[in-house]
């Protein structure tokens, strides 16, 4: 990533050529009834509840955060006034994984 | 400007998608989502490559702006409507450029395309031809942009608004959270800035808060409304969305955008940073 873009892609940046050693991932998938929702907006948000990022999600329903070390809430927003909310553990060198169940 | 003449609602839009005074203008950075679906009658432009220049790190100069609008059929006279993804960030950047080119009636979709969406109204596939059009932009207007030297000289005179994240202005992520954190610029924030993340402004639909909450929210962070401003981010456009709040919702009337922002900023050599939750001084 370089200074020319700071726009949130469907689902999150690819984690193509990105040195996942020196990251916090979280990602996840929204579901609603065991199907993955697309159009859903997720949000992370940081220990204090300030949001830290936004991403829509794609046809497979999935997001993905770099975060840093620490806690973190990922919350996601369907229309209809859908939500689901988890919180969630990230650690630099590893991959954090959460689902979000839309009721 | 005031709320009214700065926004209108997803319900204004529905109503006026056939006014032909009227020119809906998504912008994004991946315009993939407009090639996908968006509001009727709207034209696209991508950020990077119709408003950035392709070799300066600057945005299109006053005849790549003319040709721009132009070709895409936008005249001086028509009311320009922007609406975007990422809760109108680059929507909000454009608005600015607009502003600073002089167009005479530019207004944002309240919510953007985040709002429509969850309010599951119609996109369309169906691009519209417009006839191209000559359009004359006025010379940029510099009192709505502030340069790396007008930032540093803003350090503990004037209001110093950061509107990144909270772990970004402590330095402890580098870009949102949604992108891979990169390690070019060093992390912190300029001395006395205050942190009020451009969040803060918006409900979650993307929606701006009333003129009430937002004035309660800046003056509560510590932004001094009779002294002038200058609002950052990373890259400029989260900083748009703010200064559009501040400028253009709030009326207030001497606030910049810095679009160099932290990737200039935290590159500059010998330039003082502050690195944690608080401020900072000014020396």
């Amino acid at each position: 990533m370089s200074a020319d873009g700071c726009g949130a892609p469907v689902g999150g940046a690819d984690l193509a050529g990105v040195d996942l050693a020196s990251q916090a991932v979280i990602t996840g998938v929204v579901r609603k009834d065991d199907k993955p929702v697309s159009g859903a907006y997720v949000r992370l948000l940081d220990r204090s509840g300030e949001f830290a990022a936004e991403v829509p999600t794609g046809d497979d329903g999935v997001f993905r955060f770099f975060a840093s070390t620490g806690t973190w809430t990922v919350r996601a927003l369907a229309p209809g006034n859908v939500t689901a909310e988890r919180a969630v553990q990230a650690d630099v060198g590893s991959v954090a994984e959460v689902e979000l169940v839309l009721a | 400007m005031s709320r009214d003449a700065a926004l209108v609602s997803a319900d204004w839009v529905e109503q006026h998608l056939d006014d032909p005074s009227v020119v809906l203008i998504e912008v994004d950075e991946d315009t993939t989502a407009y090639d996908k679906g968006h509001i009727r009658n709207a034209i696209k432009l991508d950020w990077k490559k119709d408003l950035q220049d392709p070799v300066r790190r600057d945005f299109v100069d006053k005849q790549q702006f003319e040709q721009l609008l132009s070709s895409r059929g936008v005249s001086n006279d028509h009311t320009v409507v922007l609406y975007g993804g990422n809760n109108n960030w680059f929507a909000a950047y454009a608005y600015w450029y607009f502003k600073l080119y002089g167009h005479r009636d530019v207004r944002l979709l309240d919510g953007g395309r985040k709002k429509w969406e969850l309010d599951s109204r119609e996109l369309v596939e169906a691009v519209p031809e417009r006839e191209p059009t000559n359009y004359v932009a006025s010379d940029p207007d510099l009192s709505i942009r502030a340069f790396r030297d007008e930032a540093v000289a803003a350090i503990g005179t004037k209001n110093l608004v950061d509107v990144r994240s909270p772990d970004e202005y402590a330095g402890r992520l580098l870009a949102p959270a949604h992108l891979p954190q990169e390690s070019a610029q060093r992390a912190g924030h300029i001395p006395t800035a205050v942190n009020v993340p451009w969040s803060k402004a918006a409900n979650e639909d993307g929606t701006f808060k009333s003129d009430e909450e937002l004035r309660k929210i800046y003056t509560e962070a510590g932004v001094d409304f009779s002294k002038d401003t200058v609002a950052y981010c990373r890259i400029g456009e989260r900083s748009s969305h703010t200064w559009f709040v501040l400028h253009e919702l709030l009326d207030q009337p001497n606030v910049k955008n810095y679009d160099g922002s932290w990737t200039e900023y935290g590159s500059l050599v010998g330039v003082p940073i502050s690195v944690g939750d608080e401020p900072g001084s000014a020396q």
